[in-house]
Protein backbone atom coordinates (compact mmCIF):
# COMPACT_ATOMS: atom_id res chain seq x y z
CA UNK A 1 0.00 0.00 0.00
CA UNK A 2 1.65 3.39 -1.05
CA UNK A 3 2.07 5.91 1.53
CA UNK A 4 2.30 9.26 0.32
CA UNK A 5 1.84 9.82 -3.51
CA UNK A 6 3.67 12.87 -4.50
CA UNK A 7 0.87 15.74 -3.97
CA UNK A 8 -0.11 17.86 -7.07
CA UNK A 9 2.29 20.84 -7.39
CA UNK A 10 0.63 23.23 -4.58
CA UNK A 11 1.14 23.97 -1.23
CA UNK A 12 4.21 23.95 -1.49
CA UNK A 13 4.79 27.28 0.06
CA UNK A 14 3.26 25.40 3.85
CA UNK A 15 5.65 22.68 3.31
CA UNK A 16 8.70 25.00 3.51
CA UNK A 17 7.51 26.96 5.95
CA UNK A 18 5.98 24.81 8.61
CA UNK A 19 6.32 26.96 11.66
CA UNK A 20 3.88 29.96 9.78
CA UNK A 21 2.33 31.58 12.49
CA UNK A 22 4.76 31.01 15.78
CA UNK A 23 3.00 31.03 18.76
CA UNK A 24 0.57 33.78 18.07
CA UNK A 25 -1.57 34.56 21.53
CA UNK A 26 -4.86 33.47 22.32
CA UNK A 27 -7.67 35.99 22.45
CA UNK A 28 -8.19 37.12 25.90
CA UNK A 29 -11.35 36.05 27.96
CA UNK A 30 -12.67 39.12 28.53
CA UNK A 31 -12.72 39.91 25.26
CA UNK A 32 -14.52 36.63 23.97
CA UNK A 33 -16.80 36.66 26.71
CA UNK A 34 -17.83 40.57 25.35
CA UNK A 35 -17.96 39.25 21.90
CA UNK A 36 -19.97 36.19 23.12
CA UNK A 37 -22.08 38.53 24.82
CA UNK A 38 -23.45 41.07 22.00
CA UNK A 39 -24.21 38.05 19.88
CA UNK A 40 -25.96 36.33 22.46
CA UNK A 41 -28.15 39.39 23.19
CA UNK A 42 -28.60 40.16 19.56
CA UNK A 43 -29.64 36.39 19.17
CA UNK A 44 -31.78 36.41 21.59
CA UNK A 45 -33.55 40.22 20.24
CA UNK A 46 -34.14 38.47 17.25
CA UNK A 47 -36.55 35.88 18.77
CA UNK A 48 -39.62 38.40 18.96
CA UNK A 49 -42.12 36.20 20.35
CA UNK A 50 -39.91 35.26 23.13
CA UNK A 51 -38.83 38.73 23.87
CA UNK A 52 -42.36 40.20 24.20
CA UNK A 53 -43.48 36.97 26.76
CA UNK A 54 -40.38 37.40 28.65
CA UNK A 55 -40.55 41.32 28.80
CA UNK A 56 -44.29 41.21 29.19
CA UNK A 57 -45.40 38.12 31.35
CA UNK A 58 -44.20 39.53 34.82
CA UNK A 59 -45.90 42.72 33.62
CA UNK A 60 -49.01 41.27 32.68
CA UNK A 61 -49.34 39.09 35.76
CA UNK A 62 -48.96 42.28 38.05
CA UNK A 63 -51.62 43.76 36.00
CA UNK A 64 -54.00 40.72 36.47
CA UNK A 65 -53.19 40.49 40.20
CA UNK A 66 -53.38 43.82 41.12
CA UNK A 67 -56.81 44.03 39.29
CA UNK A 68 -57.92 41.12 40.58
CA UNK A 69 -57.18 41.81 44.55
CA UNK A 70 -58.01 45.28 43.89
CA UNK A 71 -55.29 47.94 43.32
CA UNK A 72 -56.39 50.20 45.92
CA UNK A 73 -57.49 47.23 48.79
CA UNK A 74 -54.82 46.93 51.68
CA UNK A 75 -53.04 43.96 52.39
CA UNK A 76 -54.13 44.13 55.38
CA UNK A 77 -55.51 46.52 57.49
CA UNK A 78 -54.34 49.44 58.78
CA UNK A 79 -50.72 48.02 57.10
CA UNK A 80 -50.84 51.02 54.02
CA UNK A 81 -49.72 48.19 51.61
CA UNK A 82 -51.55 48.02 48.77
CA UNK A 83 -52.04 44.61 46.53
CA UNK A 84 -50.27 45.86 43.31
CA UNK A 85 -47.52 46.81 45.98
CA UNK A 86 -47.53 43.28 47.58
CA UNK A 87 -47.02 41.33 44.54
CA UNK A 88 -44.46 43.45 42.71
CA UNK A 89 -41.66 41.80 45.11
CA UNK A 90 -42.93 38.68 44.03
CA UNK A 91 -43.28 39.54 40.20
CA UNK A 92 -39.82 40.75 40.13
CA UNK A 93 -38.55 37.69 41.49
CA UNK A 94 -40.48 35.39 38.97
CA UNK A 95 -38.89 37.58 36.66
CA UNK A 96 -35.46 36.73 37.48
CA UNK A 97 -36.12 33.35 37.14
CA UNK A 98 -37.70 33.05 34.22
CA UNK A 99 -34.98 34.92 32.07
CA UNK A 100 -32.36 33.13 34.01
CA UNK A 101 -33.21 29.85 34.70
CA UNK A 102 -36.21 29.09 32.14
CA UNK A 103 -34.18 30.91 29.81
CA UNK A 104 -31.09 28.82 30.02
CA UNK A 105 -32.46 25.75 30.62
CA UNK A 106 -34.36 26.41 27.54
CA UNK A 107 -31.53 27.91 25.25
CA UNK A 108 -28.95 25.46 26.02
CA UNK A 109 -30.88 22.30 25.73
CA UNK A 110 -31.89 23.65 22.61
CA UNK A 111 -28.15 24.63 21.05
CA UNK A 112 -27.29 21.22 22.02
CA UNK A 113 -29.95 19.83 19.77
CA UNK A 114 -29.75 21.60 16.56
CA UNK A 115 -25.68 21.39 17.33
CA UNK A 116 -24.70 25.07 17.81
CA UNK A 117 -22.91 23.98 20.93
CA UNK A 118 -20.83 20.87 19.17
CA UNK A 119 -19.87 23.97 15.99
CA UNK A 120 -18.52 25.47 19.04
CA UNK A 121 -16.61 23.22 20.39
CA UNK A 122 -14.38 22.75 17.40
CA UNK A 123 -13.46 26.34 17.38
CA UNK A 124 -11.31 27.70 19.95
CA UNK A 125 -13.95 29.23 22.11
CA UNK A 126 -13.47 28.34 25.77
CA UNK A 127 -16.30 26.64 27.47
CA UNK A 128 -15.80 29.37 30.45
CA UNK A 129 -16.23 31.68 27.05
CA UNK A 130 -19.56 30.27 25.76
CA UNK A 131 -20.87 30.72 29.48
CA UNK A 132 -19.60 34.26 29.74
CA UNK A 133 -21.60 35.01 27.26
CA UNK A 134 -24.51 33.39 28.69
CA UNK A 135 -24.25 35.37 31.63
CA UNK A 136 -23.91 38.80 30.39
CA UNK A 137 -27.34 37.71 28.25
CA UNK A 138 -29.00 36.95 31.17
CA UNK A 139 -27.85 40.29 33.04
CA UNK A 140 -28.84 42.10 30.26
CA UNK A 141 -32.39 40.52 29.41
CA UNK A 142 -33.25 40.20 33.25
CA UNK A 143 -31.62 44.27 33.58
CA UNK A 144 -33.79 45.12 31.34
CA UNK A 145 -36.91 43.48 32.35
CA UNK A 146 -36.72 44.20 35.74
CA UNK A 147 -36.50 48.45 34.56
CA UNK A 148 -39.95 47.31 32.95
CA UNK A 149 -41.58 46.26 35.41
CA UNK A 150 -40.39 48.83 38.09
CA UNK A 151 -41.44 51.68 35.74
CA UNK A 152 -44.94 50.26 35.41
CA UNK A 153 -45.77 49.33 38.85
CA UNK A 154 -44.08 53.07 39.54
CA UNK A 155 -46.18 54.68 36.56
CA UNK A 156 -49.13 52.52 36.30
CA UNK A 157 -49.89 50.78 40.14
CA UNK A 158 -48.61 53.87 41.57
CA UNK A 159 -46.28 51.43 43.78
CA UNK A 160 -44.03 53.68 45.51
CA UNK A 161 -40.43 52.79 44.91
CA UNK A 162 -37.75 52.55 48.02
CA UNK A 163 -35.61 55.32 48.06
CA UNK A 164 -33.07 55.34 50.12
CA UNK A 165 -29.40 53.36 49.31
CA UNK A 166 -29.75 50.69 51.83
CA UNK A 167 -33.44 49.09 49.76
CA UNK A 168 -31.12 49.61 46.52
CA UNK A 169 -28.34 47.62 47.72
CA UNK A 170 -30.22 45.00 49.05
CA UNK A 171 -32.27 44.82 45.56
CA UNK A 172 -28.81 44.59 43.74
CA UNK A 173 -27.52 41.89 45.48
CA UNK A 174 -30.80 39.62 45.68
CA UNK A 175 -31.19 40.16 42.00
CA UNK A 176 -27.52 39.63 41.47
CA UNK A 177 -27.24 36.57 43.31
CA UNK A 178 -30.79 35.51 42.32
CA UNK A 179 -29.77 35.77 38.45
CA UNK A 180 -26.71 34.20 38.77
CA UNK A 181 -28.34 31.47 41.02
CA UNK A 182 -30.97 31.26 38.52
CA UNK A 183 -28.41 30.87 35.64
CA UNK A 184 -25.93 27.86 36.97
CA UNK A 185 -29.05 25.71 37.72
CA UNK A 186 -30.78 26.56 33.92
CA UNK A 187 -27.02 25.29 32.52
CA UNK A 188 -27.36 22.30 34.99
CA UNK A 189 -31.44 21.80 34.28
CA UNK A 190 -30.52 21.87 30.69
CA UNK A 191 -29.30 18.30 30.85
CA UNK A 192 -32.11 16.78 32.22
CA UNK A 193 -34.79 16.58 29.14
CA UNK A 194 -33.96 14.39 26.37
CA UNK A 195 -34.30 16.81 23.45
CA UNK A 196 -34.41 20.28 23.14
CA UNK A 197 -37.81 19.99 21.85
CA UNK A 198 -38.85 18.15 25.08
CA UNK A 199 -37.36 21.01 27.01
CA UNK A 200 -39.97 23.12 27.57
CA UNK A 201 -42.10 20.55 28.33
CA UNK A 202 -40.00 19.98 31.35
CA UNK A 203 -38.98 23.16 32.27
CA UNK A 204 -42.63 24.88 32.25
CA UNK A 205 -43.98 22.81 35.05
CA UNK A 206 -41.07 23.24 37.49
CA UNK A 207 -41.03 26.94 37.38
CA UNK A 208 -44.98 26.58 37.49
CA UNK A 209 -44.97 24.45 40.66
CA UNK A 210 -42.41 27.18 42.61
CA UNK A 211 -44.17 29.99 41.55
CA UNK A 212 -47.18 28.88 43.27
CA UNK A 213 -45.32 27.43 46.74
CA UNK A 214 -42.91 30.46 46.66
CA UNK A 215 -45.73 33.55 47.52
CA UNK A 216 -45.46 34.86 43.77
CA UNK A 217 -49.05 34.37 43.54
CA UNK A 218 -50.62 34.47 46.98
CA UNK A 219 -49.72 35.73 49.86
CA UNK A 220 -46.57 33.26 51.49
CA UNK A 221 -48.31 33.74 55.00
CA UNK A 222 -51.50 32.27 54.10
CA UNK A 223 -50.03 29.10 52.41
CA UNK A 224 -50.27 25.46 54.14
CA UNK A 225 -47.29 25.58 56.36
CA UNK A 226 -45.80 22.46 55.03
CA UNK A 227 -45.95 24.23 51.34
CA UNK A 228 -43.77 26.90 53.23
CA UNK A 229 -41.24 24.77 54.48
CA UNK A 230 -41.20 22.77 50.68
CA UNK A 231 -41.29 26.30 49.12
CA UNK A 232 -37.74 27.19 51.32
CA UNK A 233 -36.02 24.35 49.68
CA UNK A 234 -35.81 26.31 46.50
CA UNK A 235 -34.43 29.53 45.67
CA UNK A 236 -37.47 31.08 44.51
CA UNK A 237 -39.30 31.69 47.83
CA UNK A 238 -35.75 33.46 48.95
CA UNK A 239 -35.73 35.54 46.30
CA UNK A 240 -38.93 36.77 46.42
CA UNK A 241 -38.95 37.38 50.27
CA UNK A 242 -35.35 39.27 49.09
CA UNK A 243 -37.45 41.21 46.74
CA UNK A 244 -40.22 42.00 49.56
CA UNK A 245 -37.60 43.49 52.09
CA UNK A 246 -36.70 45.90 49.47
CA UNK A 247 -40.76 46.79 48.09
CA UNK A 248 -42.74 46.19 51.47
CA UNK A 249 -42.19 49.24 54.20
CA UNK A 250 -40.56 47.14 57.54
CA UNK A 251 -43.62 47.29 59.23
CA UNK A 252 -44.61 44.31 56.52
CA UNK A 253 -42.23 41.95 58.25
CA UNK A 254 -45.53 41.54 60.03
CA UNK A 255 -46.79 39.35 56.79
CA UNK A 256 -43.65 36.82 57.45
CA UNK A 257 -43.88 33.72 58.64
CA UNK A 258 -40.60 34.05 60.79
CA UNK A 259 -41.36 37.19 61.90
CA UNK A 260 -38.33 39.14 59.31
CA UNK A 261 -37.05 39.42 56.16
CA UNK A 262 -34.11 36.88 56.84
CA UNK A 263 -31.54 38.41 55.22
CA UNK A 264 -28.85 35.91 55.95
CA UNK A 265 -30.91 32.99 55.37
CA UNK A 266 -31.45 33.89 52.04
CA UNK A 267 -27.69 34.77 50.69
CA UNK A 268 -26.91 31.47 52.29
CA UNK A 269 -29.91 29.26 50.31
CA UNK A 270 -29.24 31.32 47.12
CA UNK A 271 -25.32 30.53 47.60
CA UNK A 272 -25.76 27.14 48.18
CA UNK A 273 -28.28 26.77 45.21
CA UNK A 274 -25.03 28.28 43.51
CA UNK A 275 -22.54 25.98 44.56
CA UNK A 276 -24.77 22.70 44.37
CA UNK A 277 -26.02 24.05 40.23
CA UNK A 278 -22.09 24.83 39.03
CA UNK A 279 -21.20 21.52 40.66
CA UNK A 280 -23.64 19.94 38.99
CA UNK A 281 -23.57 21.85 35.82
CA UNK A 282 -19.45 21.42 35.45
CA UNK A 283 -20.22 17.63 35.80
CA UNK A 284 -22.80 16.40 33.68
CA UNK A 285 -22.27 19.83 30.87
CA UNK A 286 -22.51 17.61 27.40
CA UNK A 287 -21.39 19.48 24.17
CA UNK A 288 -23.55 17.19 22.31
CA UNK A 289 -26.66 15.09 22.35
CA UNK A 290 -27.47 12.06 23.96
CA UNK A 291 -27.63 9.84 21.18
CA UNK A 292 -24.61 11.60 19.21
CA UNK A 293 -22.14 8.92 21.11
CA UNK B 1 2.45 24.96 20.55
CA UNK B 2 4.50 25.02 17.37
CA UNK B 3 4.59 21.43 16.38
CA UNK B 4 4.40 21.02 12.61
CA UNK B 5 8.01 21.08 11.94
CA UNK B 6 7.93 18.89 8.68
CA UNK B 7 6.12 15.88 10.73
CA UNK B 8 2.62 14.49 9.49
CA UNK B 9 -0.66 16.68 9.82
CA UNK B 10 -2.65 13.56 10.88
CA UNK B 11 -1.01 10.67 11.72
CA UNK B 12 -3.47 7.17 13.17
CA UNK B 13 -2.01 3.39 13.74
CA UNK B 14 -3.90 0.83 14.48
CA UNK B 15 -7.14 3.00 16.08
CA UNK B 16 -9.58 0.97 17.53
CA UNK B 17 -13.06 2.20 18.90
CA UNK B 18 -15.77 -0.24 20.71
CA UNK B 19 -19.36 0.23 21.27
CA UNK B 20 -20.72 -2.11 23.03
CA UNK B 21 -20.20 -5.43 20.72
CA UNK B 22 -19.86 -3.30 17.48
CA UNK B 23 -16.37 -2.39 16.26
CA UNK B 24 -16.59 0.92 15.10
CA UNK B 25 -13.19 1.24 14.05
CA UNK B 26 -10.92 -1.53 14.05
CA UNK B 27 -6.78 -1.76 13.57
CA UNK B 28 -7.46 1.58 11.55
CA UNK B 29 -4.45 3.22 9.80
CA UNK B 30 -4.00 6.91 8.34
CA UNK B 31 -1.75 9.62 7.30
CA UNK B 32 -2.07 13.16 6.07
CA UNK B 33 1.09 15.01 4.94
CA UNK B 34 1.05 18.73 4.96
CA UNK B 35 -1.03 20.20 1.93
CA UNK B 36 -2.12 17.29 0.93
CA UNK B 37 -6.35 16.26 0.17
CA UNK B 38 -7.01 13.09 1.39
CA UNK B 39 -10.64 11.39 1.16
CA UNK B 40 -11.85 9.11 3.24
CA UNK B 41 -14.45 6.82 1.28
CA UNK B 42 -16.65 4.84 2.67
CA UNK B 43 -19.93 3.06 2.95
CA UNK B 44 -22.33 4.08 5.81
CA UNK B 45 -21.55 2.77 9.12
CA UNK B 46 -18.11 2.04 8.12
CA UNK B 47 -16.43 4.04 10.94
CA UNK B 48 -15.67 7.40 8.76
CA UNK B 49 -17.22 9.70 11.52
CA UNK B 50 -16.03 7.85 14.51
CA UNK B 51 -12.42 7.98 12.77
CA UNK B 52 -12.86 12.05 12.12
CA UNK B 53 -14.54 12.69 15.83
CA UNK B 54 -11.74 11.18 17.17
CA UNK B 55 -9.66 13.55 15.15
CA UNK B 56 -11.22 16.30 15.77
CA UNK B 57 -11.02 15.58 19.76
CA UNK B 58 -15.02 14.72 20.21
CA UNK B 59 -14.46 11.44 20.66
CA UNK B 60 -11.89 9.65 22.73
CA UNK B 61 -10.18 6.59 20.68
CA UNK B 62 -10.74 3.02 22.72
CA UNK B 63 -6.91 2.26 21.60
CA UNK B 64 -3.85 2.99 19.34
CA UNK B 65 -1.41 6.17 18.24
CA UNK B 66 -3.33 9.27 17.18
CA UNK B 67 -1.69 12.78 16.32
CA UNK B 68 -3.15 15.67 14.82
CA UNK B 69 -0.93 18.32 13.99
CA UNK B 70 1.36 16.68 16.42
CA UNK B 71 -0.86 16.73 19.16
CA UNK B 72 -3.17 13.47 20.95
CA UNK B 73 -6.58 15.27 20.22
CA UNK B 74 -8.40 13.67 23.52
CA UNK B 75 -6.08 15.88 25.52
CA UNK B 76 -4.82 18.77 23.14
CA UNK B 77 -5.82 22.09 24.28
CA UNK B 78 -6.94 25.68 22.79
CA UNK B 79 -4.16 26.84 21.00
CA UNK B 80 -4.32 23.14 19.37
CA UNK B 81 -7.97 23.88 18.33
CA UNK B 82 -7.36 27.29 16.78
CA UNK B 83 -5.15 25.49 13.98
CA UNK B 84 -7.78 23.57 12.89
CA UNK B 85 -10.82 23.97 10.75
CA UNK B 86 -13.92 21.83 11.18
CA UNK B 87 -16.88 21.18 9.05
CA UNK B 88 -19.18 18.83 10.59
CA UNK B 89 -22.48 17.33 8.95
CA UNK B 90 -25.16 19.72 7.72
CA UNK B 91 -26.53 21.17 11.01
CA UNK B 92 -29.65 23.46 11.61
CA UNK B 93 -28.13 25.83 14.10
CA UNK B 94 -27.48 29.47 14.22
CA UNK B 95 -30.48 30.68 12.16
CA UNK B 96 -30.97 34.06 13.87
CA UNK B 97 -27.43 35.67 12.87
CA UNK B 98 -27.14 36.91 9.41
CA UNK B 99 -23.88 35.85 7.47
CA UNK B 100 -21.23 38.50 7.83
CA UNK B 101 -22.28 38.85 11.90
CA UNK B 102 -21.20 35.00 12.30
CA UNK B 103 -18.04 35.23 10.37
CA UNK B 104 -16.82 38.40 12.20
CA UNK B 105 -17.84 37.13 15.70
CA UNK B 106 -16.13 33.25 14.29
CA UNK B 107 -13.48 35.35 13.97
CA UNK B 108 -13.02 36.48 17.06
CA UNK B 109 -12.09 32.99 18.99
CA UNK B 110 -8.98 32.94 17.04
CA UNK B 111 -5.65 34.28 17.88
CA UNK B 112 -4.63 35.01 14.13
CA UNK B 113 -8.37 34.98 11.82
CA UNK B 114 -8.06 35.70 8.42
CA UNK B 115 -9.85 38.45 7.30
CA UNK B 116 -13.99 38.08 7.81
CA UNK B 117 -14.75 40.12 4.65
CA UNK B 118 -12.08 37.79 2.33
CA UNK B 119 -13.17 34.82 3.39
CA UNK B 120 -17.20 35.96 2.66
CA UNK B 121 -15.74 36.64 -0.89
CA UNK B 122 -14.03 33.71 -1.16
CA UNK B 123 -17.07 31.27 -0.21
CA UNK B 124 -19.21 33.35 -2.46
CA UNK B 125 -21.50 34.32 0.20
CA UNK B 126 -21.10 38.55 -0.86
CA UNK B 127 -24.53 39.00 -1.96
CA UNK B 128 -26.09 36.95 0.59
CA UNK B 129 -23.67 38.52 3.72
CA UNK B 130 -26.75 40.51 5.24
CA UNK B 131 -28.86 37.45 5.38
CA UNK B 132 -30.10 35.82 8.32
CA UNK B 133 -29.36 31.79 8.07
CA UNK B 134 -32.66 30.63 8.26
CA UNK B 135 -32.97 32.48 4.89
CA UNK B 136 -30.21 30.81 2.59
CA UNK B 137 -30.40 27.64 0.72
CA UNK B 138 -28.80 24.38 1.38
CA UNK B 139 -25.37 24.88 -0.84
CA UNK B 140 -25.34 28.59 0.86
CA UNK B 141 -25.59 27.03 3.97
CA UNK B 142 -22.82 24.88 3.84
CA UNK B 143 -20.95 27.23 2.22
CA UNK B 144 -21.09 29.29 5.40
CA UNK B 145 -19.68 26.54 7.32
CA UNK B 146 -17.30 26.27 5.06
CA UNK B 147 -16.54 29.64 5.47
CA UNK B 148 -16.77 29.40 9.43
CA UNK B 149 -14.47 26.51 9.66
CA UNK B 150 -11.88 28.37 7.83
CA UNK B 151 -11.84 32.14 8.96
CA UNK B 152 -9.31 30.97 11.76
CA UNK B 153 -7.00 30.57 8.72
CA UNK B 154 -6.52 26.69 9.99
CA UNK B 155 -3.38 24.15 8.84
CA UNK B 156 -6.07 21.44 9.04
CA UNK B 157 -9.29 21.28 7.88
CA UNK B 158 -11.67 18.65 8.07
CA UNK B 159 -14.96 18.38 5.78
CA UNK B 160 -17.39 15.63 6.62
CA UNK B 161 -19.98 14.91 4.16
CA UNK B 162 -19.53 18.66 2.80
CA UNK B 163 -22.39 17.99 -0.28
CA UNK B 164 -25.00 15.93 0.52
CA UNK B 165 -28.13 16.62 -0.53
CA UNK B 166 -26.38 19.31 -3.00
CA UNK B 167 -27.92 19.52 -6.64
CA UNK B 168 -25.62 19.26 -9.70
CA UNK B 169 -24.68 23.10 -9.83
CA UNK B 170 -24.58 23.75 -6.25
CA UNK B 171 -21.76 20.87 -6.03
CA UNK B 172 -19.75 21.78 -8.93
CA UNK B 173 -20.08 25.34 -7.06
CA UNK B 174 -18.78 23.73 -3.70
CA UNK B 175 -15.79 22.13 -5.79
CA UNK B 176 -14.70 25.41 -7.02
CA UNK B 177 -14.65 26.62 -3.29
CA UNK B 178 -12.64 23.45 -1.82
CA UNK B 179 -9.65 23.98 -4.99
CA UNK B 180 -9.37 27.62 -4.13
CA UNK B 181 -8.48 26.39 -0.36
CA UNK B 182 -6.23 23.51 -1.98
CA UNK B 183 -4.81 26.77 -4.03
CA UNK B 184 -4.30 28.35 -0.30
CA UNK B 185 -1.91 25.17 0.75
CA UNK B 186 -4.53 23.89 3.11
CA UNK B 187 -4.51 20.26 4.25
CA UNK B 188 -7.76 18.68 3.96
CA UNK B 189 -9.38 15.25 5.12
CA UNK B 190 -12.70 15.11 3.45
CA UNK B 191 -15.24 12.18 4.11
CA UNK B 192 -17.83 11.89 1.48
CA UNK B 193 -19.26 8.73 0.00
CA UNK B 194 -19.54 10.40 -3.73
CA UNK B 195 -16.68 8.60 -5.92
CA UNK B 196 -16.85 11.94 -8.42
CA UNK B 197 -16.42 13.88 -5.35
CA UNK B 198 -13.22 12.37 -4.05
CA UNK B 199 -11.67 11.42 -7.58
CA UNK B 200 -12.09 14.99 -8.70
CA UNK B 201 -11.07 16.74 -5.09
CA UNK B 202 -8.52 14.38 -3.33
CA UNK B 203 -4.37 14.15 -4.21
CA UNK B 204 -5.06 10.53 -2.42
CA UNK B 205 -8.13 8.34 -1.00
CA UNK B 206 -8.48 5.83 1.62
CA UNK B 207 -11.61 3.05 1.95
CA UNK B 208 -12.80 2.36 4.65
CA UNK B 209 -15.04 -0.78 5.24
CA UNK B 210 -15.98 -2.06 8.80
CA UNK B 211 -13.50 -0.18 10.47
CA UNK B 212 -10.06 -0.88 8.37
CA UNK B 213 -8.38 1.02 5.46
CA UNK B 214 -9.48 -1.87 2.84
CA UNK B 215 -7.30 -0.09 -0.22
CA UNK B 216 -5.53 2.92 -0.44
CA UNK B 217 -3.97 5.34 -3.72
CA UNK B 218 -4.58 8.29 -5.88
CA UNK B 219 -7.70 8.41 -7.99
CA UNK B 220 -6.17 6.50 -10.88
CA UNK B 221 -4.35 4.03 -8.98
CA UNK B 222 -6.80 3.32 -6.62
CA UNK B 223 -7.04 -1.01 -5.90
CA UNK B 224 -4.87 -1.36 -9.00
CA UNK B 225 -6.89 -0.01 -11.27
CA UNK B 226 -5.19 0.98 -13.81
CA UNK B 227 -3.59 -2.75 -13.64
CA UNK B 228 -6.55 -4.40 -13.86
CA UNK B 229 -7.76 -6.33 -17.06
CA UNK B 230 -9.94 -4.88 -19.50
CA UNK B 231 -12.96 -5.68 -21.33
CA UNK B 232 -13.01 -5.90 -24.82
CA UNK B 233 -16.65 -6.30 -26.04
CA UNK B 234 -17.97 -6.88 -29.96
CA UNK B 235 -21.16 -7.86 -31.82
CA UNK B 236 -20.64 -10.53 -34.32
CA UNK B 237 -23.45 -13.24 -35.62
CA UNK B 238 -26.15 -11.43 -33.56
CA UNK B 239 -24.65 -11.93 -30.23
CA UNK B 240 -22.57 -10.00 -27.62
CA UNK B 241 -19.41 -11.63 -27.25
CA UNK B 242 -16.85 -10.43 -24.49
CA UNK B 243 -13.44 -11.24 -23.64
CA UNK B 244 -11.36 -10.13 -20.74
CA UNK B 245 -7.43 -9.68 -21.36
CA UNK B 246 -4.48 -7.67 -19.71
CA UNK B 247 -3.56 -6.57 -23.71
CA UNK B 248 -6.95 -5.47 -24.52
CA UNK B 249 -4.40 -3.73 -27.97
CA UNK B 250 -3.89 -6.75 -28.83
CA UNK B 251 -7.40 -8.16 -28.94
CA UNK B 252 -8.47 -5.50 -31.12
CA UNK B 253 -5.57 -5.93 -33.70
CA UNK B 254 -6.59 -9.35 -34.28
CA UNK B 255 -10.63 -8.77 -34.28
CA UNK B 256 -9.84 -6.00 -36.57
CA UNK B 257 -7.92 -8.22 -38.57
CA UNK B 258 -10.84 -10.34 -38.86
CA UNK B 259 -14.00 -7.73 -38.95
CA UNK B 260 -12.57 -4.47 -40.75
CA UNK B 261 -14.49 -2.52 -38.88
CA UNK B 262 -15.36 -4.16 -35.80
CA UNK B 263 -19.68 -4.25 -34.75
CA UNK B 264 -19.96 -2.42 -31.51
CA UNK B 265 -16.55 -2.01 -30.32
CA UNK B 266 -16.10 -1.11 -26.97
CA UNK B 267 -13.17 -1.63 -24.51
CA UNK B 268 -13.87 -0.98 -20.82
CA UNK B 269 -11.54 -0.84 -17.75
CA UNK B 270 -13.02 -0.68 -14.50
CA UNK B 271 -14.42 2.90 -12.99
CA UNK B 272 -13.77 3.97 -9.76
CA UNK B 273 -17.19 3.15 -8.76
CA UNK B 274 -16.47 -0.46 -10.25
CA UNK B 275 -13.25 -0.73 -7.79
CA UNK B 276 -14.76 1.13 -5.10
CA UNK B 277 -17.82 -1.62 -4.40
CA UNK B 278 -15.82 -4.52 -5.47
CA UNK B 279 -13.35 -3.48 -2.05
CA UNK B 280 -16.20 -2.87 0.22
CA UNK B 281 -17.98 -5.73 -1.52
CA UNK B 282 -14.90 -8.03 -0.51
CA UNK B 283 -14.51 -6.07 3.08
CA UNK B 284 -18.07 -7.16 3.65
CA UNK B 285 -17.62 -10.90 2.58
CA UNK B 286 -14.52 -11.02 4.47
CA UNK B 287 -16.47 -9.28 7.83
CA UNK B 288 -19.22 -11.77 7.42
CA UNK B 289 -17.77 -14.74 5.96
CA UNK B 290 -19.52 -16.99 8.92
CA UNK B 291 -22.79 -15.84 7.62
CA UNK B 292 -24.18 -17.80 4.71
CA UNK B 293 -24.28 -15.41 1.71
CA UNK B 294 -28.17 -15.00 0.74
CA UNK B 295 -28.64 -13.94 4.63
CA UNK B 296 -26.02 -10.98 4.10
CA UNK B 297 -27.56 -10.05 1.19
CA UNK B 298 -31.40 -9.89 3.41
CA UNK B 299 -29.34 -8.30 6.37
CA UNK B 300 -28.31 -5.12 3.84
Amino acid sequence: MSTTAPARERGDARRTAPARRPASRQPGLLRVGLARTVFEVRGFARERDAVVFVFLYPVILLAIFATVFGRDEEVLPGSGVMFPQYFLPGMVATGVMLSSFQALAVAVAVERDDGTLKRLRATPLPATGYFLGKTGQVLVTSGLQTAVLLAVAALVFDVPLPDDAGRWWTFAWVALLGTATGAVCGVAFSSLPRSGRSVTAVVTPVVLVLQFISGVFFRFDELPGWMQQVAALFPLKWLAQGMRSVFLPDGATSLEPSGSWQHGATALVLAAWLVAGLVVGVRTFRWRRRDDG
Amino acid sequence: MTTTTGGPAVEVRDLRKQYGDKRAVDGLDLRVEPGEIVAVLGPNGAGKTTTVEILEGFRRAGSGHVRVLGEDPATAGRAWRSRLGVVLQSTDDLAEATVRELVHHFATFYPAPRDPEGVIDAVGLRERAGVRVRGLSGGQRRRLDVALGVVGDPELLFLDEPTTGFDPEARLEFWGLVERLREDGTTILLTTHYLDEAERLADRLVVVASGRVVAEGTPADLGGRAARRARVRWRADGTEHEEVTDTPTAVVTRLAARYGEVPGLQVLRPTLEDVYLDLIGTARTAASDAVPADLTEVAR
